[in-house]
């Protein structure tokens, strides 16, 4: 089985809109709706967060939406209960993202083979460093083709960037320094010079930028500088408290897509 | 081999698993750590500091009373006496001035029974820097007495509104912070806790209470070595700090006491040893409680300071390795104990300590054996407290 991710990056392409959503957000059963929708509407590559009780590298957004998920009573289990079917009406590539601990106590192998059974192409654990990553994980993640992406920011060193390059595959998440999103949608100097800096590199893995993407303008300018940008606290605050789930999905990536 | 390796590891324990965004500054740190501490003018200044501004040496008292009452000898090491009445100022002042030397600018810390957060407070005015100190809400209404004192000294307290609202939800907002505005601020972690290199960098800021002990009880003995060593353990920056240098003389039991709350299986506490098991939080493995999904449980404990649901990797490791011995202490175990000191000596300890105090009802000690309690903090802070409880 070929791994989605790396498929959909073949052939340079551009302009992806990949967007990151809790599972167990809004309601406990929303992520099957929440998934088909998206793919539906235009999105190419998918997030799904595994809630966490305490998210350090989330802002209060996200913070919200695992505190509901897990008071909604979302787990990985169950979860992967809910994807089982995933694959017979969704074929752009799913990445779950989330914190180690709750993978470890489902038991690392246990996590990817499942996953990967279930047709997850990639993980996104933002507090397994690169070090601790291929001293403890990537032989396992290998031997089961899931791509383990990792972020680089402004402050990553070139050493580090190629380190990470050389140790994963599927994407590289370029987090922009202050949020893209500013008012006015503007980047500066500082992080276009830091995203030409990166493209520079010749890395092998595309790149995509994350980290406060919110609409059509910036989600467009931050596509000149890599391969795709992905949107996360935009998109939970759109379907906080939904009461038409595919409706408002589709107003917000359509929102995202076209010019408003 | 209770030392951290090269990579930041005890045994199973440690290591440092922090987002991308903060590697550049936990590098720097694990890269100058001990470059700098070690430097002979480092060290010069830092315990010119420690005696001057601090008070060090603090005492080691025998606590005739409380020994008669027990039966056993009873040495108190007073780090209640020392500068902002516990234990966290020798950390402070330590990390304070290595912050000095790596050139950062702003300091932020998580305080959970406040001691800490006074403790950073204090440093960061005598060095003119700026001071945030993210503390839970409950933790503000019953810490009182301490918010105000780091105001007074100058540093915004932010409150920490999520989960519990104490102390790991704190350590969750302040890191939080270090991730979202890295560049020139240090996180001044209060215990032995969080990424390599700070569970080491802490035990080493602390370690001068058991250096202390060692001369002291060799006055008064003639013995370097008591029988055992004694302390209370929430994250265990006062127990490491006490356990230090007898870490290899296994001839010195080492007792770690946690806080049980309401009970070890009332579904409120905090006695990690016991209710916990191996998972990653605040950048290290260590003994976490936690639900079988791997979410973090909510601890209780009637000490602020105590109430946090894993303990330091090395604490882990010490009890994986059975090298300390690891009792605990419910609320109201710790509360009667903080009277008898209060009664037989004149000493009011702070709750936590009061948890350490609890053993000498739980262990029947010889008459020839020597006891190092470290009274790790005064209880003026937990007067309200204390009031409530003996209403």
């Amino acid at each position: 089985m070929q791994n989605r991710i790396i498929e959909l990056f073949k052939e340079n392409k551009k302009e992806v809109l990949s967007i990151f959503f809790t599972a167990g957000f809004p309601y406990l059963d929303s992520t099957k709706t929440i998934i088909e929708t998206l793919e539906k509407s235009g999105a190419e590559l998918l997030e799904i967060g595994m809630p966490y009780s305490d998210p350090v590298a989330d802002g209060e957004t996200i913070q919200m939406s695992n505190k509901i998920a897990l008071d909604n009573g979302m787990s990985i289990k169950l979860l992967f209960e809910q994807i089982k079917d995933i694959r017979k009406t969704v074929e752009i590539p799913l990445i779950l993202m989330g914190y180690l601990n709750p993978i470890v106590q489902y038991g690392v192998e246990r996590f990817c083979k499942k996953a990967v059974e279930l047709g997850i192409d990639g993980v996104i654990l933002p507090d397994l460093p690169i070090d601790l990553y291929i001293d403890e994980y990537k032989d396992l993640f290998e031997k089961y083709n899931l791509s383990n992406i990792l972020l680089v920011t402004p402050q990553t060193s070139d050493t580090r960037i190629k380190m990470i390059d050389e140790n994963t595959s599927g994407f590289i998440y370029m987090v922009s320094d202050d949020s893209i999103t500013g008012k006015t949608g503007q980047l500066s100097e500082k992080q276009i010079e830091y995203f030409n800096r990166v493209n520079a590199m010749e890395l092998k893995n595309p790149r995509i930028i994350g980290f406060g993407i919110s609409n059509h303008h910036n989600f467009s300018t931050a596509c000149q500088y890599a391969s795709g940008a992905i949107i996360g606290s935009a998109f939970i605050r759109a379907i906080h408290n939904s009461n038409d789930l595919e409706a408002d999905i589709k107003r917000f990536v359509s929102g995202i897509l076209k010019p408003a | 081999m209770f030392q951290v390796n090269e990579k930041g590891f005890y045994g199973k324990f440690g290591g440092a698993y922090i987002p991308e965004m903060l590697y550049p500054n936990i590098e720097e740190l694990q890269q100058n750590y001990l470059k700098i501490i070690n430097a002979e003018s480092f060290q010069k200044e830092f315990r010119q500091m420690l005696k001057d501004y601090v008070g060090r040496p603090s005492p080691l008292y025998y606590a005739q009373r409380l020994s008669e009452r027990y039966q056993t000898n009873i040495y108190l090491k007073r780090e209640d006496l020392n500068h902002t009445g516990a234990h966290k100022v020798n950390n402070t002042l330590g990390q304070i001035l290595l912050a000095k030397k790596l050139g950062k600018e702003k300091i932020i810390a998580e305080t959970g029974a406040g001691q800490h957060g006074v403790a950073t407070a204090t440093v960061c005015a005598l060095m003119g820097m700026p001071c945030i100190v993210y503390m839970g809400a409950i933790d503000i209404e019953r810490q009182k007495p301490n918010v105000q004192r780091m105001k007074l000294l100058g540093a915004e307290v932010r409150p920490a509104r999520s989960g519990s609202q104490t102390l790991k939800d704190a350590t969750n907002e302040a890191m939080r912070h270090w991730i979202g505005d890295p560049k020139g601020t240090h996180y001044i972690i209060g215990s032995v806790v969080g990424p390599h290199p700070y569970p080491d960098m802490v035990a080493r800021f602390q370690a001068v209470i058991s250096e202390e002990t060692k001369w002291q009880l060799q006055e008064k003995t003639g013995k370097e070595n008591p029988d055992y060593v004694i302390a209370c353990v929430g994250g265990g920056s006062n127990a490491m700090g006490a356990f230090f240098h007898y870490l290899d003389d296994t001839d010195v039991k080492l007792i770690a006491v946690e806080a049980a709350g309401l009970g070890i299986n009332s579904g409120e506490s905090a006695a990690t040893s016991v209710l916990g098991k191996s998972g990653i939080l605040h950048g290290s493995k260590t003994l976490l409680m936690q639900t079988p999904d791997g979410q973090v449980i909510e601890p209780y404990s009637i000490s602020a300071g105590l109430d946090y649901p894993g303990i330091g990797p090395v604490h882990a490791h010490l009890y994986d390795t059975q090298r300390a011995i690891f009792e605990n202490a419910t609320d109201d175990e710790a509360m009667a104990a903080g009277k008898v000191l209060c009664e037989l000596e004149g000493i009011i300890p702070a709750i936590e300590t009061a948890h350490a105090l609890a053993v000498l009802e739980k262990i029947k000690f010889n008459p020839s054996d020597n006891l190092i309690i470290c009274l790790s903090g005064r209880g003026d802070k937990d007067l309200a407290t204390y009031m409530k409880y003996y209403g």
